[in-house]
């Protein structure tokens, strides 16, 4: 299996009289890791939810594995959703069910799998993130961490060729924070996904980063490897930084 | 200050004929996906059971009081006019067409719109929707359309059951008055109950269920600024549905008038 390529292209977005991304474009390569930089507030999390169509861009055009997606119809998008993953923030578990029902909801909607080979998937994801014993417990029985693990079980649960992760290691103590981090890591070596990352945590892009860019202004203001990026000169990058 | 109250005043006119608007499309959306099979009966089925177990307990005391209070402060006035006899007939009518339906409807309004709004507004909010979406499940089926088909569908069976403890609870303020027995008192509630006196109460909780669910949803559905918007959902839900609720009553009194002239 081998991961999506994407392509943004000029894109553009406002929320009323407030430009947040102006002209971004950036790529991903098949089985990529980019993380994504920047202030809060500079539109990181909107160009992701741009990406998968969560948002609508005002301008600009979007390829992923090829497909231009802001052509596609409803039916024709949620084909290609079912090729992504996307890790929320506060990882976006359904409080009304158990671990278990979250990680059965996308196979059991979306797929026609046997009930065994829907437990089976179950039990392999949370194999993945080490957290088979939280199967039968609510959401409001995890703790940060843990709901991070599950809702990266859930999200690769359906094995996708592409993998968004929104600041994955925001609210976590540095020690969970480098264990999700390596998960993100394994899970990406073993699922040959192309991941897109956003996040502020430098700790976290060293781990993952195979490129890095970062954003300001609505724009990128720098392309290139995370090593780069942190000995730059640029005083806005010394000053992120540091 | 004045230009202050009329900016107030005007910001809510505005807010209400917006929700209207809004209320609409969001109800044109639920006919274009309830149009679609297949249906999510298991979901329905699983709602339809929340939404009567919570507001049961609550239905049938306000049920038993209706008609114990209604019987109560009819009965001086029908002696006054020596029609006493009519009491059974007075209090049947009243709770069928009438009070029944519309008291029912608006304390499902108060329990469940509210609910319907926090619970879809904290799905909005903390990104459980869009984590829907993305995963290529439509949210509005499985969320929405269930929740309005759901409350559409159950409030009927409420007022059913809170129309039958309403005549009981009168015939406990009639028995302890009047020395009435059970058999002659539902005797002359049956005679006189006739379809129309029955059915468009009944047909009309289907619109109030309706009215309940779009509102509870839609407010939800589009919640936004945190944890703030989740109690706005919350609250205006319940306002809105209630207002909604006694203004499309006036609306099909009037047809059944209309349709079932006396």
């Amino acid at each position: 299996m081998a991961g999506l390529k994407v392509e943004m292209k000029n894109i553009r977005k406002s929320f009323e009289d407030f430009k947040v991304l102006d002209g971004v474009t950036l790529h991903a390569d098949c089985g990529e890791n980019l993380v994504i930089f920047g202030k809060s507030g500079t539109g990181k999390s909107v160009l992701l939810k741009c990406l998968v169509r969560l948002l609508d861009v005002d301008g600009g055009e979007i390829y992923v594995g090829g497909v231009d997606t802001l052509s596609l119809n409803l039916k024709e998008l949620n084909e290609l959703r079912k090729d992504l993953g996307f890790l929320f923030q506060g990882a976006a578990l359904y409080d009304s069910m158990s671990v278990r029902e979250n990680l059965e909801f996308p196979l059991i909607r979306n797929f026609k799998f046997s009930q065994k080979e829907v437990d089976e998937k179950v039990f392999k994801a949370l194999e993945r993130v080490s957290l088979s014993e939280a199967l039968d417990k609510m959401p409001s029985e995890l703790s940060g961490g843990m709901r991070k693990r599950i809702g990266l079980a859930r999200s690769i649960i359906t094995e996708p060729k592409l993998m968004l992760y929104d600041e994955p290691t925001t609210g976590l103590d540095p020690i969970t924070a480098k264990e999700i981090s390596k998960l993100i890591i394994d899970l990406q070596t073993e699922l040959k996904m192309t991941s897109i990352v956003v996040t502020h945590d430098l700790l976290c892009a060293k781990i993952i980063a195979d490129r890095a860019v970062m954003l300001k202004d609505g724009g990128i203001i720098f392309e290139g490897n995370l090593e780069d990026m942190t000995s730059s000169n640029d005083p806005f990058l010394k000053n992120f930084f540091n | 200050m004045s230009d202050k109250k009329q900016t107030v005043s005007g910001k809510r006119f505005g807010e209400f004929f917006s929700n209207i608007g809004g209320l609409t499309n969001f109800s044109m959306m639920f006919f274009k996906n309830f149009l679609i099979p297949p249906y999510d009966f298991k979901e329905i089925k699983k709602h339809m059971d929340e939404l009567g177990v919570k507001t049961l307990p609550i239905v049938s005391i306000t049920g038993i009081i209706i008609g114990f209070v209604l019987a109560l402060q009819s009965l001086p006035v029908m002696v006054r006019f020596g029609a006493e006899a009519f009491l059974p007939a007075t209090v049947a009518i009243s709770v069928c067409r009438e009070l029944g339906p519309v008291i029912t409807a608006l304390i499902f309004a108060g329990r469940v719109s509210s609910g319907i709004g926090a619970e879809l507004g904290s799905m909005r909010v903390t990104e459980q929707i869009d984590a829907m979406e993305v995963s290529a499940i439509n949210p509005f089926r499985y969320l929405v359309v269930t929740r309005i088909i759901a409350c559409t569908l159950i409030l009927p069976l409420l007022t059913v059951f809170v129309d039958f403890l309403a005549l009981l609870g009168a015939y406990v303020a009639l028995m302890l008055s009047q020395n009435l027995t059970f058999e002659y008192y539902m005797g002359s509630v049956f005679s006189s109950l006739t379809f129309v006196d029955v059915m468009p109460g009944l047909l009309k909780t289907f619109v109030f269920g309706f009215i309940v669910g779009v509102v509870g949803s839609y407010k939800g559905y589009t919640a936004d600024k945190g944890t703030e918007g989740v109690g706005k959902a919350s609250t205006t839900s319940v306002v809105l549905s209630s207002l909604l609720i006694l203004l499309f009553d006036m609306v099909l009194v009037k047809v059944t008038v209309w349709l079932w002239p006396v």
